[in-house]
């Protein structure tokens, strides 16, 4: 039987695991060890939340703190990742990818296609993102729709440990450019995941919960709040099937368009903006190729159009709830025929 | 506990069950029932099955209803005499209702934990059920573990110690398989009971399972007390070849669906989280090389490399397998030698020990003694 | 420049309300009644006073994420700064932003960060406008050492340089960037040093004193008002607590901020320095010390029970127009 282990642990085994397993992967980013240069601990953080701790003592001079200087760190990575390694390199939240974004989607994502399909970027950007900690507009935000919206770039938003422990290793064994973002709420969440090495492919939805009724199509963190949904309105007898992402880009189109083709009805709840993310995306291609399937119009659960705030009552009620799916999943029953 | 009264509970099949849907009640308040009939159909996210009568007596009351969800342990109906006043009922169920506690989430003692052990170099996961007797070693199929045995295990267990292994290269056991021969699977049994200090075993082995069982009487004849082969490798070299080929090449639910459902004569019991799990399974480093070496070895070409219908009957031999078994077919029942008791059930499939649960256990703790 | 004795009363008053404001906050913190992420300026605060000092309400200053000792040194209102870490309706910012976003551009505060360089580029904009429309302000960015290694900080240096900004850098430089220390991350010995790169002054001075802060201050200010161009300003100096509330510090050194605090307390040096020299009276101080302490207990007292902003407030402010 599988072990049970957190988010953060699963994030923490597979990078160890794909370090031990190809000395070419390094681990790069501001306090990723931590306590570089001082009089105490060395390994004194391991990132802000000590996802990455330990990982020095056990590979030294391939974990590599770095200055707050995110272009040059991340374009360092995605550089050496052309040139034989594969740096696995922590952009602390996803909100400071202002700060490097020239690095990610003019380079690392371009190259293969700029230069003829010679080259390949096998570098990993593992950053957090979400809200929920009260760490206001700068730290909370869901900006994986932005890099969804570029070729060359994949996208993967586990909502699991064990997803993450797979993914992550997916993403780093991968040859291309790949954005991992770890939902911040997430890190204690306890889940079983094996001890072995495993990789988890790209591009295959997770059906989390079967269901007739309605289809809540979903990712990261939402994934639980669909779930949560889903039981509560189980005991109404409304049956939900959630459907989780798992990754952005490439996105798992087809078990998008079975799930809508069984239920008829369709639910997307994405705790980003509501402009062009991932639920106006998923609303679009639903429209596009199952329109025939649909019995009623789509409903759309997400974030307002509004920065995060900061204050507890503001951002709870920012951040999309059960409630909020609940409401949608009823919605969409009654307007359908 | 009230004289005569029995309840039925939710079983725990398998070792991360929690709880379990009522899919349907098989028999109506009053009815009788002999030991063994099969009296409530139960769903979890894993599997679909039928709960069994314990015990001989009236079925009196349904508890729980179709749809409802209960823990393992949750109350689902009572047995109990015809002279059981039916106050004494209310009563006891009240008791129980008021008294039970759900298992928690992660508590240990739920449930028997595996353990491990180490044979020839490589950690072997095995979990043991039951005392006493000739014990019993459960060995599994090409790409399955010990959690095939979930419908068996409890009920072989119930006159005997039984052990189910997981095989190298399977379940959570080291995934280094040698050279990925019957013969090398045959000596990690051997070694297994070796470590565990068993002098003779009944082996129950299922498909691939079966050859290693075969393989073991034939190396050590005296270290076997019977052996069981349910719908089993080793007796012919027909073998869907495609299926071990599609098993190990399908990288994701929708390529591996169609090929793990060829295993049930109901492809309704192939559900989502029994597909994820073989994924789970199948995408662990060294998983896919593993079972890849095992089919060069095992089924080199579509053939089965190693016949040993000799063997069986050199030991006190039984035989059971599903007429439609898709995987290995029945066929390789006909004209074993004398002595082998041989069953072929209708419209069963290659998972027959898992669909035809009952009978299967039924013919196995027959045979046992 | 000569400081009267309102001025060191003054200033002395700011250090200690920013003093107090922060141990006040270490220790409501650790209640959990505050929200998010507080980072502290304990320790600090001869830096930001010595600077803003110099400074009116059309001067800018762009600060940090430790950035509650920049805003009281800029006029911020106490109790609204309080207000808004509890994350209340009427705190500065309404309770959106919360202590990394704290801001008041009426006092010219232009906002706490929570981007590491978010701030050097946009004082190169409010020098800009200042030059233009000929107000005479200044623009000051507050830099840590780990900013000063930011891509935006050296574009900064550069932008305002050559185009002869009314901007002053100043890099607090308190040893470390979270638990990274400055000794590695700068390449050069003194992050002053890169000054001379970018063909402005670079001055290097002791953070721990005011005096120190205020002169050097004093005459980068005076030359960007009389449009000479921008400066570099680096005060050496030390945080007291972690990085931020929750930090365990297992970076520093054994009694490091214990010494720290003994030796290098910039309020203790002012008021060594203030009455040996017969400028003021120690009962002078200890009255302000006994105001500051009253007037902190009074905004976390309203702070506590002011009321939290509502769902109306949830889509407001988004755009001035839409
Ligand atoms: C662009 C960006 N990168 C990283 C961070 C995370 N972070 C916040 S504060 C900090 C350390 C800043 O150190 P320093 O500039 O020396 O300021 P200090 O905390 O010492 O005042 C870091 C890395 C951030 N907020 N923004
Ligand atoms: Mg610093």
């Amino acid at each position: 039987m599988a072990r049970t282990a957190t988010y953060q642990q699963a994030i923490n085994e597979a990078l160890a695991q794909e370090m031990e397993r190809d000395e070419t992967v390094i681990v790069m980013g501001e306090d990723v060890a931590g306590g570089l240069g001082t009089d105490g601990e060395r390994d004194a953080w391991g990132g802000p939340l000590g996802i990455t701790k330990g990982l020095y003592g056990k590979y030294g001079d391939r974990v590599m703190d770095t200055p707050i200087s995110e272009s040059a760190f991340i374009g360092a990575a995605v550089g050496a990742a052309t040139a034989g390694l594969r740096p696995v390199a922590e952009l602390m939240f996803i909100d400071f990818m202002g700060v490097c974004f020239d690095q990610i989607f003019n380079q690392a994502a371009k190259f293969r296609y700029m230069f003829g399909g010679k080259a390949e970027t096998p570098v990993v950007i593992r950053t957090m993102y979400g809200a929920g900690l009260r760490a206001a507009a700068q730290h909370s935000q869901c900006l994986y729709p932005v890099f969804t919206h570029i070729p060359g770039l994949k996208v993967v938003t586990p909502a699991t440990p064990y997803d993450a422990k797979g993914l992550l290793i997916q993403a780093i064994r991968d040859n291309d450019p790949v954005i991992f973002c770890e939902h911040k709420a997430l890190y204690t969440l306890e889940g079983d995941v094996p001890e072995e090495p495993y990789a988890l492919p790209f591009g295959e939805a997770n059906i989390v919960r079967e269901g007739d009724d309605v289809s809540i199509v979903t990712l990261g963190r939402m994934v639980h709040v669909a779930t949560e949904a889903a039981d509560a309105l189980s005991g109404d007898g409304i049956e939900c099937e959630v459907v989780d992402l798992r990754t952005t880009s490439p996105m798992d189109e087809d078990t998008i368009l079975e799930t809508v083709e069984n239920t008829g009805r369709l639910v997307v709840l994405d705790e980003a903006h509501p402009r062009c993310n991932m639920a106006t995306d998923i609303a679009a291609m639903v429209c596009e190729k199952a329109f025939d399937s649909l019995k009623g119009p789509i409903k759309q659960v997400t974030a307002p159009h509004t920065p995060v705030p900061f204050a507890d009552t503001l951002e709870d009620l920012y951040i999309p709830d059960a409630a909020a799916v609940q409401k949608a999943v009823k919605a969409v029953m009654e307007s359908s025929k | 506990m009230s004289e005569g009264i029995r309840p039925i509970c939710m079983p725990k099949w398998g070792l991360s069950m929690k709880e379990g849907k009522v899919a349907g009640w098989l028999v109506d308040e009053g009815d009788a029932l002999a030991p063994g009939d099969e009296v409530i159909d139960i769903e979890t996210e894993k599997i679909s099955s039928a709960v069994e009568a314990a015990d001989a007596g009236v079925l009196r009351r349904h508890v729980a209803q179709e749809g409802d969800v209960l823990p393992v342990g949750g109350l689902l109906g009572i047995v109990a005499d015809e002279g059981v006043a039916d106050g004494d009922i209310d009563a006891f169920v009240t008791d129980f209702q008021a008294n039970f506690v759900p298992p928690e989430d992660d508590d240990e003692d739920s449930g028997p934990a595996t353990e491990t052990v180490e044979v020839a170099g490589r950690n072997i996961r095995y979990l043991t059920k039951g005392e006493g007797g000739t014990p019993a070693i459960l060995i599994h199929g090409f790409g399955g573990d010990l959690n095939n045995w979930l419908f068996n295990h409890d009920a072989l267990a119930a006159r005997r110690v039984v052990h189910a292994l997981d095989l190298p290269g399977h379940g959570s056991s080291a995934k280094d398989v040698g050279d990925g021969s019957v013969g090398f699977f045959a000596d990690i049994v051997t070694g297994f009971a070796d470590a565990l200090g068993i002098e003779q075993a009944h082996l129950v082995g299922h498909s691939m399972g079966g050859a290693i069982a075969l393989a073991v009487a034939r190396a050590a004849p005296a270290r076997v007390a019977s052996i069981t082969l349910i719908g089993s490798a080793g007796l012919g070299s027909d073998i869907d070849g495609d299926y071990l080929e599609g098993f190990i090449a399908a990288e994701r639910r929708k390529d591996l669906k169609p090929h793990v459902e060829k295993l049930f004569s109901d492809p309704a019991l192939v559900t989502r989280q029994l597909v994820n799990d073989l994924l789970a399974f199948k995408r662990i480093d060294g998983v896919t090389a593993a079972l890849g070496t095992i089919r060069e070895a095992f089924a080199p070409g579509g053939a089965q490399a190693e016949v040993m219908r000799d063997v069986a009957g050199s030991v006190p031999t039984l035989v059971i397998w599903g007429a439609g078994d898709r995987i290995i077919p029945a066929s390789h029942a006909d004209g074993l030698p004398d002595g082998v008791d041989c069953t072929v059930l209708d419209s069963q499939g290659h998972m027959v020990q898992m669909e035809a649960a009952t009978e299967v256990n039924r013919l196995i703790d027959e045979r046992l003694g | 420049m000569q400081l009267s004795r309102d001025d060191l009363l003054t200033a002395y008053r700011i250090m200690r309300t920013i003093r107090e404001f922060e141990e006040r906050l270490h220790v409501e913190f650790a209640t959990g009644d505050i929200p998010g992420f507080v980072h502290l300026y304990a320790g600090e605060e001869a830096s930001g006073v010595g600077v803003c000092m110099h400074l009116d309400d059309r001067d800018r200053i762009a600060s940090t994420h430790r950035g509650h000792g920049h805003c009281i040194a800029k006029g911020c209102d106490v109790d609204g700064m309080m207000a808004e870490i509890y994350g209340r309706r009427d705190g500065l910012c309404a309770g959106k932003g919360g202590s990394m976003h704290i801001a008041d551009l009426d006092k010219g505060m232009m906002g706490a960060n929570g981007i590491v360089g978010g701030g050097p580029p946009l004082i190169c904009g409010a020098g800009l406008a200042a030059k233009q429309l000929g107000t005479g302000g200044v623009a000051i960015a507050f830099v840590g050492d780990g900013g000063s290694n930011q891509g935006t900080t050296f574009e900064s240096l550069n932008l305002a340089s050559v185009w002869n900004l009314p901007c002053i850098f100043v890099i607090e430089n308190n040893g470390y960037a979270e638990s990274t220390s400055s000794k590695w991350s700068i390449a050069c010995d003194d992050a002053a040093d890169r000054a001379s790169g970018f063909n402005m002054p670079g001055v290097v001075v002791d953070g721990h004193d005011f005096f120190a802060v205020h002169e050097a201050a004093g005459e980068a200010i005076k030359r960007a008002r009389e449009g000479a161009g921008p400066s570099l300003l680096e005060c050496k100096l030390n945080r007291y607590y972690g990085h931020f509330e929750g930090d365990a510090q297992t970076y520093r050194g054994q009694d490091e901020v214990k010494k720290l605090r003994e030796s290098r307390d910039c309020l203790a040096l002012f008021r060594e320095n203030v009455t040996s020299a017969g400028l003021l009276e120690g009962a002078e101080l200890d009255a302000i010390d006994r105001e500051a302490l009253a007037q902190i207990d009074g905004a976390v007292t309203k702070a506590k029970t002011a009321p939290p902003p509502t769902a109306a407030d949830l889509l407001t402010d988004v755009y001035v127009t839409y």
